[in-house]
């Protein structure tokens, strides 16, 4: 089914949502990827405040090309989520609702998401191109040294994901290449 | 014996690595139509109708096809007839990697150390693999390499006793376990026999291949067929999300090997294969 959702995204917003809706975000969203999260994870072991509020909102785990002159950024699709898997837990139940990636997550983030309500969302990898076209703005908030892995707050316009992991735990890798396996 | 300056290599390197990321092979497009009108899942088909849109759109703009623009891979043949002067060759591949990365607005994704991990901010070093060859030509590939697909790919030692069926096991498996996080639909690279490092170099070969092309091989032929069938029933579809288009190639090279071994190499590329090929 296809949807609109704004982000930062609601408590019902995330909950309505299934495995295999269709869904364009608009509103705001955050980049982190590997050396962030790290940094991060760093941050919360010291008791030091996160730079960016988690409560409601989304991470696309994402490094973008960079951008040519008069546009706000370069290529930016997904990078592959379990690498995150290892930090996703505790931010997700610091109040993270939403993350896009592509690829599988480990049981523990599964169980985040259903404990917190969350979802995990997958956008086209390989789409960096087309996707680059639905943000509108980006700009560097955050660990600015660490160039394409820095942490970006992005202005997007209905940004086309698919629903993967929903609030109940259902995953779509699983039951949709279940559907089409044909070996035995 | 003919003289060449390396600031060509240079010049070359540069502009291959940003033709690469930007322009797909023409034998790339072609399994990707084909891939279009075959998948079966309606989600797939609009999966693989993002990406060819994609395509368009990275052409027309100048926007990388993937944030991912790789690490350098460099295969460069050296006619034994050629004589380089200006400078040693492997600066002059590295420097059109720094130039084409910098200049063409790729993005740097290479750490100096792989466990102290501090971006060399330039996409430096490229991997390089030289060969010297009969002639007076140089003949250079130059092939980025994205991680998603490239941390899937592995290398099974099997045992002869093993045989083929084993060969299809450990392709099947590679594959699989790879599911959505190496961006399928994929193209499959194998290589089998050799060593250890050297099945894992055929297996990287193999994806520099075009892709309409078989093995010359009767045996390997069927077998690159076999599997591309076997790997489309698995039903992880293009993006991971179901359906009947999971791989677009299966390219597979041999090359003799030990009587105690059977080393076999999956490299698992994203159905973003990119390779550029010139002969100087």
């Amino acid at each position: 089914m296809d949807k609109k959702i704004q982000a930062p995204i609601s408590d019902a917003d995330a909950k309505e949502l299934r495995a295999g809706d269709y869904v364009y975000i608009t509103g705001t969203i955050y980049t982190a990827r590997d050396a962030a999260h790290k940094r991060m994870a760093e941050a919360l072991a010291n008791n030091e405040p996160l730079p960016i509020d988690m409560e409601h909102n989304i991470i696309y785990y994402m490094g973008p090309s960079p951008a040519r002159e008069g546009r706000p950024i370069g290529s930016a699709g997904p990078t592959t989520a379990s690498r995150m898997d290892k930090y996703a837990p505790d931010l997700l139940d610091l109040g993270l609702k939403g993350m896009i990636g592509k690829g599988k997550r480990s049981e523990a983030v599964k169980d985040a998401i259903v404990r917190n309500g969350a979802v995990y969302f997958a956008a086209v990898g390989g789409a960096g191109a087309l996707l680059s076209k639905r943000i509108i703005s980006s700009e560097v908030i955050a660990y600015d040294d660490l160039g394409t892995e820095a942490i970006r707050k992005l202005q997007v316009e209905d940004f086309p994901v698919i629903v993967v992991i929903d609030s109940e735990g259902n995953n779509l890798y699983e039951t949709a290449a279940k559907e089409y396996c044909r070996l035995s | 014996m003919r003289e060449v300056k390396v600031e060509q290599i240079t010049k070359n390197i540069k502009e291959m690595c940003i033709e690469a990321n930007h322009y797909l092979s023409p034998d790339m497009k072609k399994v990707f139509e084909t891939a279009v009108k075959e998948e079966e899942s309606p989600l797939g088909k609009q999966v693989l109708s993002q990406l060819e849109e994609n395509l368009e759109i990275a052409a027309q703009d100048t926007i990388p096809i993937c944030q991912d623009t790789g690490m350098a891979v460099v295969f460069i043949k050296v006619g034994q007839d050629v004589h380089l002067t200006g400078g040693d060759i492997t600066d002059a591949i590295n420097e059109g990697v720094r130039q084409g990365y910098v200049d063409g607005f790729l993005r740097k994704s290479v750490v100096k150390d792989p466990i102290y991990r501090e971006n060399t901010k330039d996409n430096t070093p490229a991997v390089i693999h030289y060969s010297i060859v009969p002639g007076d030509s140089i003949d250079i590939t130059v092939a980025p390499k994205g991680f998603g697909s490239e941390n899937m790919s592995r290398v099974f030692m099997l045992k002869p006793a093993d045989g083929i069926e084993g060969v299809k096991n450990a392709i099947l498996t590679a594959v699989r376990d790879a599911g959505p996080n190496a961006c399928p639909p994929m193209v499959v690279g194998v290589g089998i026999g050799g060593t250890f490092e050297k099945c894992a170099l055929l297996a990287k070969k193999a994806l520099t291949r075009n892709l309409e092309e078989s093995s010359p091989v009767a045996y390997v032929q069927e077998l690159e067929q076999e599997m591309l069938d076997k790997i489309n029933k698995l039903g992880i579809g293009p993006g991971g999300l179901g359906g009947t288009k999971t791989a677009l190639a299966v390219n597979i090279e041999t090359y003799p090997t030990h009587i105690a071994g059977l080393p076999v190499a999956v490299n698992i590329c994203c159905h973003v294969n990119r390779h550029v090929h010139r002969v100087l």
